[in-house]
């Protein structure tokens, strides 16, 4: 099998220190060390399990800035066996259309059994990119998997995609689409071995030419939403901290979320 | 343009499980009649499914007009394609500027769809929207450090907006739902729902929860969310949890909270054993007010709660319900 998993480096947030630039409110990717999102890595490891009891490879795409191959590598670490990134000037400022476009752009010459993306990723949170995908290529779409079996002889795959009361099985022919969930498992430590092995990987550097997206209206310049500012948010009053025997911390507590209407 | 319907303000009912509106879109529907007072536009609520009736009457205590298009490939089929494919059609036929939807996973799924389809853009994760000669919207980001205000730079656009950012009111007369229909074949693969599973203990969707009572690595095992689970029923609220917990097998992903889980904004978020690590903090430090109870007066949760009870949570918890059972009576 091969599958394509779609990664994004995002600025790390157990630093707490992500922010935006003053001067465009764009996110300042320089001010905190890029990490894999999260929710990637889930994609990750559930496409290398799938490979490791398939057969085939696992094959990154990113759509992200030029620094992006030092994060990138931290996922090949892992255990893909190269990847794609696309990168371009243009491409700064990009909107959720534009991402849609030139990651969907990026896998229609490629091929591949099975495309994984992460439910959303830490710092645009939309969650939508993936479907948008899905349907410029005309992919099934099978979303919230916390499971994946794929038939590689029928040339079908099932998911389990997560709902209010538990689970749709869902089937669909692939080549599919496919949203990673955390239900997955938890991602793997790169191992030393793979760490070396990840510094000779090819990792494929793509401007929007080289996938055929050269006059395609993406980027910043054709962006359908713009920031206009932000704030933090009021600060929370100040912690009350009660230390009293359970009885009475108990009693505190009541009285305080009926003097707030809550109970 | 009052009547026309071009230029409308658009509302997505979804469904819940058996077929009602589910708790968000009553809330997006609210939101969106109050922006569409300000803006002097028509809304229209859109509801698309097997059997849209019962959904569509509901929302339209909300709006002054409901569209339904039945489309039974979506009882057996995953929705959100379909749902997505018909909303883009009626948005080419009937010309609304705005698409408001829920920021859960169907909110998502129809987003993704009807943006790649009709070429709008985005704004996500709303916690607030007002107008100034188009939509003005407000998101909470980076777990709530930050606010940003963002709009469209065209006249056209989907937000999807989270739970609990406005209370749900109906309007003060209800509105009318009328059938429509949506011509053309399905163009995206349909993907066939093959079986459904029940998961045990999967309740409602936390992230509409008013009050989640909430367990960390500090309740020990799958036998000390018994405890949580007692004060959600007393509290009349929803159980949530930490990765650390997902993690061990205690509870099921779906009630994790967090980074790679759900973002809440409850009215009420009781934290038990939960140190407030940032992965945590960002799923739940928007709700309006946090009680935690912790051995440890140094976890980071100690400096953004509201009230923070210093104790063992196996004493402090039981005396609580004991507290909250007195005062029901």
């Amino acid at each position: 099998m091969r599958i394509v998993v779609l990664v994004k480096p995002v600025p790390d947030t157990a630093s707490g220190g992500e922010r935006l630039r003053p001067d465009d409110w764009r996110l300042d990717r320089q001010a905190i060390p890029t990490v894999v999102n999260a929710n990637d890595e889930y994609a990750l490891e559930a496409a290398l399990k799938l490979t490791e009891a398939h057969g085939g490879e696992v094959v990154l795409v990113s759509m992200a800035g030029a620094g992006a191959p030092d994060t990138m590598r931290k996922a090949l670490a892992m255990g893909a066996a190269s990847g794609a990134l696309v990168t371009d000037d243009a491409l700064a400022g990009s909107d959720i259309v534009s991402t849609a476009r030139v990651l969907a752009g990026a896998l229609r010459d490629m091929e591949y059994d099975l495309v994984l993306a992460g439910a959303d990723t830490s710092d645009g949170g939309a969650g939508v990119v993936p479907a948008g995908i899905a349907t410029l290529l005309g992919l099934p779409y099978l979303s919230y998997a916390a499971k994946i079996e794929p038939n590689p002889d029928a040339g079908t795959v099932r998911v389990n995609r997560i709902t209010p009361t538990g689970y749709e099985v869902l089937e669909a022919s692939m080549p599919a689409l496919i949203v990673a969930t955390q239900a997955l498992g938890e991602p793997r430590y790169p191992s030393l071995k793979g760490i070396m092995a990840a510094r000779s990987k090819t990792l494929e550097t793509k401007g929007l030419a080289d996938i055929g997206a050269g006059d395609a209206p993406v980027g910043g310049a054709v962006a359908t939403t713009a920031v206009l500012g932000s704030e933090a948010p009021p600060p929370r009053a100040a912690t009350r901290v009660i230390r009293e025997p359970a009885d009475e911390a108990a009693r505190q507590v009541v009285e305080f979320l009926a003097e707030r209407r809550i109970i | 343009m009052a009547g026309s319907g071009a230029g409308a303000i658009w509302v997505h009912g979804e469904l819940a499980p058996g077929g009602s509106l589910a708790k968000i879109s009553a809330e997006v529907a609210t939101l969106a009649r109050t922006i569409g007072e300000a803006a002097g536009r028509d809304v229209v609520g859109v509801v698309v499914g097997a059997d849209p009736a019962v959904a569509a009457a509901e929302l339209a205590t909300y709006v002054p007009r409901v569209l339904t298009v039945t489309e039974p490939a979506t009882a057996e089929h995953a929705a959100g394609t379909i749902v997505g494919q018909r909303v883009a059609a009626l948005i080419e036929r009937e010309q609304p500027a705005y698409l408001l939807t829920g920021a859960g996973p169907e909110g998502r799924d129809l987003a993704g769809v009807v943006s790649a389809l009709a070429d709008w853009g985005v704004l996500v994760n709303a916690v607030g929207v007002t107008w100034d000669d188009r939509p003005v919207v407000s998101m909470s980001i980076f777990g709530g450090r930050l606010t940003t205000t963002s709009r469209f730079t065209g006249d056209h656009g989907i937000v999807t907006v989270r739970p609990n950012a406005v209370t749900a009111a109906p309007a003060a007369a209800p509105g009318t739902v009328e059938a429509t229909t949506v011509d053309g074949e399905l163009a995206l693969p349909l993907v066939p729902i093959v079986e459904r599973l029940e998961a045990a203990g999967v309740a409602a969707p936390i992230e509409e929860a008013r009050i989640i009572v909430a367990g960390g690595r500090g309740v020990g095992g799958p036998d000390g969310f018994k405890i949580v689970n007692e004060l959600a029923e007393a509290l009349g609220g929803a159980v949530g949890a930490t990765r650390a917990a997902v993690d061990s097998g205690w509870i099921p992903y779906a009630q994790q909270i967090g980074q790679t889980g759900k973002i809440v904004k409850p009215a009420l978020y009781l934290a038990l054993g939960i140190s407030g690590a940032i992965q945590h903090k960002v799923g739940m430090q928007t709700a309006g007010t946090i009680v935690a109870v912790n051995r440890d007066p140094d976890a980071p949760i100690a400096e953004f709660a509201d009230v923070v009870v210093i104790g063992d949570l196996f004493e402090v918890a039981p005396a609580l319900l004991a507290a909250l059972r007195a005062r029901a009576g």
